[in-house]
């Protein structure tokens, strides 16, 4: 029975990913411009919202793996932690700037529709809040990996930021709820809601929520084949220069 | 451990060791809002809470760097790290030396600094004790802010960076009860959350600082 953590070997990782990687890309591709024709061309405009109603299939999906990108990043830290597999450090690596982006666009586009439907770019709404604080993490999260040379020490110190910035952003989130009362609506799609947004833009939603999540998979396998292959050219040169 | 806190607040005291820096600091970020905002009471007074607890925020901020960097240079650190005492209990020791140098003395000076913002009467009790109980969780996160980067050249701005996101909750809370107080509300919920946040950073951090520390000086 192969393990999942067959995967923690680099070279393995590099193997399988050369195979799974132009299906993932070619899938996200798919899915976004499938998601994405079909909700900007195809679905009716909002009655009330117009046509603003449709940058929903950016917004939503962006903020998603904004969030669910900074998760990917304490399950791979957490992992590094207790297993040190030097895979799972490189793509907590890998992920922060992805994660980055993906909560800038969220933010943007959130900006781009609260101007004609709010009459403003930006509230301090704790949706928004907690937000910006999640980018000001990532961006703490993305300096310390530059800032130390030694990538042992930087992954070991990485990881624990990340565990410590979790709980922090969480404590944030709901520290802004209590701090300010909201603009933004409540959540478009819940589980255990009756009511949720009609099917009609529901689906192309979906299609573009899968998108997002493989385009950060595909992203982020990328960028951590790319952090595995430099790492490799360093240690190639250290030797040379030893040799 | 006793020897080891003593020590650490005389190096602060004596001459050198920055002792009223933070509170300069404090004074000078009072002093300078007037002028960005203009001298009208009735302003100063509805934005009194929040400067003052930005301004101890930042005061504390400026001497986070100073908690480690000393230790380190000299290599006392290292001898710290290899005596009987766990790592956990000196960073503890570190913040708790820290708060008492940079922490309490801004909850002293805060009426003095309210007064210079012409905070209203019944806001006074209500700051002192919202500093008197966040600036500790602020001395903790610090000291973990600075055991990540105590090797870095240049790690100010950095630390900066890094602390201030995790300081949003505590600010939060704490600008909350001093205002609420201020106003003559009811202050209970902030304050009990902003004691809890306190009380959780105490009790959870150090081992974090701790665990990073000792990264550090592998």
């Amino acid at each position: 029975m192969a393990s999942i953590w067959e995967y923690a070997n680099p070279r393995k990782f590099i193997r399988t990913t050369d195979v799974v990687l132009p299906w993932v890309t070619a899938a996200a591709v798919l899915c976004l411009v499938v998601g994405l024709v079909w909700g900007f061309f195809f679905t009716p405009e909002d009655y009330r919202q117009g046509s603003t109603v449709k940058i929903i299939y950016l917004h939503v999906p962006s903020a998603l793996m904004a969030i669910n990108g900074w998760l990917m990043m304490l399950a791979a830290s957490l992992i590094w932690i207790v297993r040190r597999h030097h895979v799972s450090a490189l793509a907590a690596r890998a992920a922060a700037p992805v994660g980055a982006t993906m909560t800038v666009i969220a933010l943007i586009t959130g900006a781009i529709w609260g101007q004609p439907m709010w009459g403003t770019w930006w509230a301090w709404d704790p949706r928004l809040t907690s937000f910006l604080i999640l980018f000001l993490f990532y961006l703490g999260y993305m300096a310390l990996w530059a800032a130390i040379e030694n990538d042992d020490t930087a992954a070991d110190l990485t990881s624990v930021l990340c565990l410590v910035g979790s709980v922090f952003a969480l404590l944030s989130r709901y520290a802004v709820n209590f701090w300010n009362q909201g603009l933004h609506q409540g959540a478009t799609l819940s589980m255990d809601k009756k009511e949720n947004i009609a099917d009609i833009f529901w689906y192309p939603l979906l299609v573009c929520m899968a998108g997002f999540i493989l385009l950060f998979l595909a992203l982020v396998l990328l960028r951590t084949r790319t952090e595995i292959r430099a790492r490799r050219m360093r240690a190639l040169l250290a030797r040379e220069r030893l040799g | 451990m006793i020897a080891l806190l003593i020590r650490d607040l005389k190096l602060a005291l004596r001459a050198g060791g920055g002792f009223g820096l933070g509170l300069a600091f404090f004074l000078i970020v009072t002093v300078l809002v007037p002028f960005a905002v203009g001298p009208e009471t009735g302003l100063l007074a509805r934005i009194a809470p929040g400067i003052l607890w930005l301004g101890a925020l930042l005061a504390c901020l400026l001497s986070l760097d100073r908690i480690f960097a000393l230790d380190w240079e000299d290599g006392t650190l290292d001898l710290m790290a290899t005596a009987p005492l766990p790592m956990e209990a000196i960073v503890t020791l570190k913040a708790l030396a820290h708060w008492l140098t940079t922490g309490l003395p801004l909850v002293l000076a805060a009426p003095l600094f309210g007064l210079l913002m012409s905070l209203p009467g019944e806001g006074y009790l209500w700051l002192v004790l919202s500093l008197a109980i966040g600036t500790p969780a602020l001395s903790v996160l610090g000291t973990f802010g600075a055991a990540l980067t105590v090797g870095l050249k240049r790690g100010g701005l950095l630390l900066s960076l890094l602390v201030l996101p995790l300081y949003v909750p505590t600010l939060i809370f704490g600008a909350e009860v001093a205002r609420r107080g201020a106003q003559g509300l009811a202050v209970e919920a902030p304050l009990l959350l902003l004691a809890g946040i306190t009380c959780g950073s105490i009790a959870l951090l150090p081992f974090a600082s701790a665990a990073v520390l000792r990264v550090n000086l592998r």
